[in-house]
């Protein structure tokens, strides 16, 4: 009682494409996808012809999946493109030694250049030494805070004129809920931006599986056995974040189109004039970009570097910071401004879920 | 004491494969591939499903955290399950009838991209 393809009344149908709800084989299967991502990619202009473009590679199922897409779509369209894989080394034991592994296969596999950054060449310090440090309780905040600047300055070490992050659908669904969830509006806003601009000290970048389900990523990965690390975080507690993820997952169970819903809701979403929105300006030490006049890795790498880790996770800890923070030290600054741009209490491994997605992944 | 009616002969055993990934083998003592036997019938003298299955499964091969195998009697939303390469939402999920040399996939999105 094989069921035929929706789409070529031919093969037998060996996926429910959780979108559209259609019945589809496999050749028709890597048709849609790839071409999906295709038309994503044109219609929102990533991307010009030389670009070179980093491709930020964990080793886990969504990048290794949009390394292997990308490539794949730029010999077929001939974008033009030079790609890279950057991966970033946290410096955590057992963990980001086995997936980088996994992308040195990759770059044999795929034939793309590998530049590979390290938090201690970066800053001075392994997330290992971090978590000796601070314990397991603000890890993440400081994880997350080093990857978004380790990405830029790996790729400016590339000459890399774009970064493209494996963020899927599902990923950016669950972003619009966490920002929902803590009220932070600023964020609220941004997640749902499938490309943010280059400005100075930041390469631009882009997400072309903003609108690919996560479902599809690993049957994809599944069908062309494709060669993925995947394993929890050693320190990645993140309990909040789980169960967001939880309560996607269920809703997705129930009625699949929740996922592009939630996703539409946080593009729809409009600040009402007069909510104060934080200002973008550069960090007086490193010139990397922030709303305040240090930078958030500088605050943490400030609180590491005098023994007090504290230093920017609480909002206690960034007064010790003295008067250079500005208003965003200021306690009783409203929920919803520059105050938010590292939320202090409630989640420590809040920040590192800007563009992260996932706490480990880009 | 009366001799013994004659048994009605068990039905051959049926051998399934089972893969576990993505994340998933972490909750199998880090194992992706077990073959394993099970009777082609349930106690009421049913075919096996898929059901029986999975709760066969968490019975007798998960070592630790079942919650994050199975929820509301099915298997957690957010693990993919492929019966021989093809997707189970096509194959009736919980109700399809095991047959024998069966492989049954199941992989977690839940673990880190
Ligand atoms: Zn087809
Ligand atoms: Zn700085």
């Amino acid at each position: 009682m094989a069921r035929l393809c929706e789409i070529c009344h031919r093969e037998k149908a060996v996926l429910k494409r959780p979108k559209t709800l259609q019945s589809i084989c496999r050749p028709c299967f890597y048709q849609v996808f790839e071409t999906e991502i295709h038309h994503t990619i044109t219609k929102n202009r990533l991307f010009q012809p030389g670009d070179r473009v980093a491709i930020g590679a964990s080793g886990g199922k969504d990048s290794t999946v949009l390394a292997y897409v990308l490539k794949t779509l730029n010999e077929r369209y001939q974008y033009g493109l030079h790609l890279f894989l950057l991966s970033i080394d946290e410096g955590i034991t057992g963990y980001r030694d086995d997936s980088l592994e996994t992308v040195k296969r990759n770059q044999l596999q795929y034939d793309l250049p590998l530049k590979i950054v390290s938090y201690e060449e970066l800053y001075a310090w392994t997330m290992d030494a971090i978590v000796r440090e601070v314990g397991l309780k603000n890890n993440c905040t400081f994880c997350g805070v080093f990857r978004r600047q380790a990405l830029d300055r790996g790729a400016m070490l590339l000459g890399a004129t774009h970064i493209v992050t494996g963020h899927n659908a599902d990923d950016i669904a669950e972003t619009v809920l966490m920002n929902l969830l803590r009220g932070d509006v600023a964020r609220l806003q941004r997640c749902t931006e499938i490309a943010t601009p280059g400005e100075d000290g930041c390469v631009p970048r882009s997400k072309p599986f903003k609108y690919t389900y996560e479902k599809e990523i690993v049957m994809y990965a599944y069908f062309k056995k494709l060669d993925y690390f995947s394993t929890e975080c050693i320190y990645s507690p993140n309990a909040y974040r789980g169960y967001a993820r939880a309560f996607l997952k269920d809703l997705e169970s129930i009625r699949p189109s929740s996922i592009i819903d939630i996703i539409h809701s946080g593009e729809a979403f409009q600040v009402r004039r007069g909510v104060k929105m934080p200002t973008q300006g550069f960090c007086s030490r490193c010139g990397y970009i922030s709303s305040n006049p240090l930078c958030k890795a500088c605050v943490l790498l400030e609180g590491l570097n005098r023994g007090l880790p504290k230093l920017g996770v609480s909002r206690a800890g960034l007064q010790q910071l003295d008067p250079q923070l500005g208003p965003a030290a200021d306690p009783n600054s409203p929920p919803t401004t520059a105050a938010k741009e590292y939320p202090s209490s409630s989640d420590p491994s809040a920040a590192a879920a800007v563009r992260t997605g996932k706490s480990l992944d880009w | 004491m009366a001799s013994p009616a004659p048994a009605t002969p068990a039905p051959t055993p049926l051998k399934v494969n089972l893969e576990f990934s993505g994340g998933m083998e972490l909750l199998f003592n880090n194992t992706k591939n077990y073959t394993i036997e099970i009777p082609a019938t349930t106690s009421e003298h049913t075919p096996t499903l898929l059901r029986h299955l999975i709760f066969w499964i968490r019975d007798n091969l998960l070592k630790e955290k079942p919650e994050l195998f199975i929820s509301a009697d099915t298997v957690r939303p957010g693990i993919l399950v492929l019966i021989n390469d093809t997707d189970w939402e096509l194959e009736g999920e919980l109700e399809y009838q095991i047959q024998n040399n069966d492989t049954v996939v199941f992989i977690s999105t839940l673990h880190g991209g």
